[in-house]
């Protein structure tokens, strides 16, 4: 049995007093594309940023490839790691955010560069060659030379998706990267997402594309009240749902 | 009004007058530099999390932004030696004004901090740089980009701020033209070239950082 990509573990987290998530237990193999669906306010991104240590957990064990993300157990207790290696550990997934986030005082093949000079240490040409052919992938090699001020939403998503992947993640975390953007700009993004799923990368997305959800992944996981409601392959969740609650919500996201 | 103008005394001592100038440039680029250091540094004490730092910050800010900076200049120049801190005068004006202008560019680039998207720090984090590398190479360039207008009037207001360094002679433009005011009396042409070439100065001034504002700027 290979290690997992990302083995989740009674996961809990609290905002204050409010436990948001209430005990997620998830894995995902090498190759594997996992979406998250579920009303709002059901801890979807929560847990999509815990993974990466944007929110810290106060329970429960997140772990990339065999390694615990964020924490490690010294003499019985939890303590938190340093910044340095908690830097290294987020490096090891990408994430692409619903408002893009790209560096907007940098060109786009500069968004792209950054952090393989910065944290990966490639040298300069090699990581401009690096970033013009990940920008190719996406469909924005043109643009290279361009400002996130200058793009379309669209066009930002496909530049903040390279800067994700140039980096080589072993997991891919994607946040609602469609929703912040016009409707006729989703289906370009979405291309670029399937075609990297169909290239074998592994990748965790949370989505209101019911009908995306169903095309590209392996597994579905309806989130509830900060705990998975149900989960399995999207044949079976969309077609035969076991609870009421997805049924009702599937109802209500048109699909 | 019978009043000769005689312009001769000032042209005499017009090179004095320049340097004058010229130090006050000096002083207050000087102290803005420092004071942008003081003034990032609160500003990120003043989003802490933890409370003593922001209240830290909060007390500094009030205490000198809320005193006039006549006061503080004294008070540097004449107070400070009596617990042991001798500053010859231009070390200790530097100081009091780096101090002040400390104060005001907390309260630029905190606001320039909280108007940033919080997602560009998460950006940052999540291809890996540690939070220090995020601030350096994200955060306060995109923040400082934005603030370059508020910052610059402060410099031209700071740079009018090195007239007050008069009061402990130190030699800028306006302490030499109350030098040649006493010596020619020549009150009128002395103060209204000394008005003119702080005019001049801060205009040009400000031409200069509307360039770089625009050079600066992030492309639409
Ligand atoms: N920083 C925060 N501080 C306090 N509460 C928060 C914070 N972030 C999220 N929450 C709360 O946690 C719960 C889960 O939020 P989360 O954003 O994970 O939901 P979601 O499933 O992604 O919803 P949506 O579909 O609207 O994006 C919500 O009740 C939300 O109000
Ligand atoms: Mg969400």
């Amino acid at each position: 049995m290979t290690i997992p990509v990302l083995e989740i573990t009674n996961l809990h987290k609290k905002f204050g007093e409010v436990e948001v998530l209430k005990g997620i237990d998830l894995t995902m193999q090498s190759g594997n594309v996992v979406s998250l669906i579920g009303s709002s306010g059901s801890g979807k991104t929560t847990l999509l940023r815990c993974v990466n240590l944007l929110e810290d957990y106060e329970d429960g064990v997140v772990a990339v490839e065999g390694e615990q993300i964020g924490y490690k157990q010294h003499k019985g207790r939890r303590i938190r790691l340093k910044e340095r290696e908690i830097a290294r550990q987020r490096a090891m997934t990408g994430m692409a955010f619903q408002h893009f986030n790209l560096f907007p005082h940098m060109s786009a093949i500069h968004n792209v560069m950054l952090g393989l000079i910065k944290t990966r240490k490639t040298p300069k040409d090699e990581a401009y060659a690096a970033a013009e052919g990940w920008l190719d992938r996406v469909g924005m090699k043109n643009w290279k030379d361009h400002y996130p001020g200058q793009l379309s939403g669209g066009q930002q998503q496909r530049v903040a998706i390279a800067r994700a992947i140039a980096m080589n993640p072993v997991l891919m975390l994607f946040d609602e990267v469609t929703s912040a953007l016009d409707p006729e700009l989703v289906s370009e993004v979405l291309a670029v997402v399937k075609d990297l799923a169909s290239d074998g990368m592994t990748m965790l997305l949370v989505t209101h594309e019911m009908q995306f959800a169903h095309d590209v992944s392996d597994t579905v996981v309806f989130m509830q009240d900060g705990r998975i409601g149900e989960q399995g392959p999207p044949e079976q969740l969309f077609h035969n749902p076991k609870s009421e609650r997805l049924a009702a919500f599937l109802k209500n996201s048109k699909f | 009004m019978d009043y000769d103008f005689n312009f001769a005394a000032v042209w005499r001592d017009f090179d004095i007058l320049l340097s004058g100038l010229g130090l006050g440039l000096v002083l207050a680029v000087i102290s803005i530099a420092i004071g942008c250091l003081i003034g990032l540094c609160l500003a990120f004490a003043m989003l802490s999390k933890k409370r003593s730092i922001r209240w830290a910050a909060t007390v500094y800010v009030s205490v000198f932004r809320n005193t006039p900076i006549l006061v503080l200049i004294l008070f540097t120049f004449f107070a400070l030696p009596e617990f042991g801190i001798n500053l010859g005068k231009i070390e200790s004006f530097i100081v009091t004004l780096s101090v002040y202008s400390g104060a005001y560019l907390t309260e630029v680039f905190r606001s320039g901090l909280v108007s940033l998207p919080p997602g560009l720090r998460e950006a940052g984090l999540t291809v890996g740089l540690t939070e220090f590398r995020t601030k350096i190479l994200i955060t306060i360039p995109v923040m400082f980009r934005r603030v370059l207008p508020a910052l610059g009037n402060n410099f031209i207001s700071l740079f009018k701020d090195t007239s007050l360094a008069a009061v402990i002679a130190v030699p800028e433009l306006t302490f030499y033209a109350r030098k040649i005011n006493v010596e020619t009396f020549r009150v009128i042409e002395t103060w209204l070239v000394a008005s003119l070439m702080y005019v001049i100065a801060c205009s040009i001034i400000a031409a200069i950082l509307r360039r770089t504002e625009n050079r600066l700027a992030i492309p639409k």
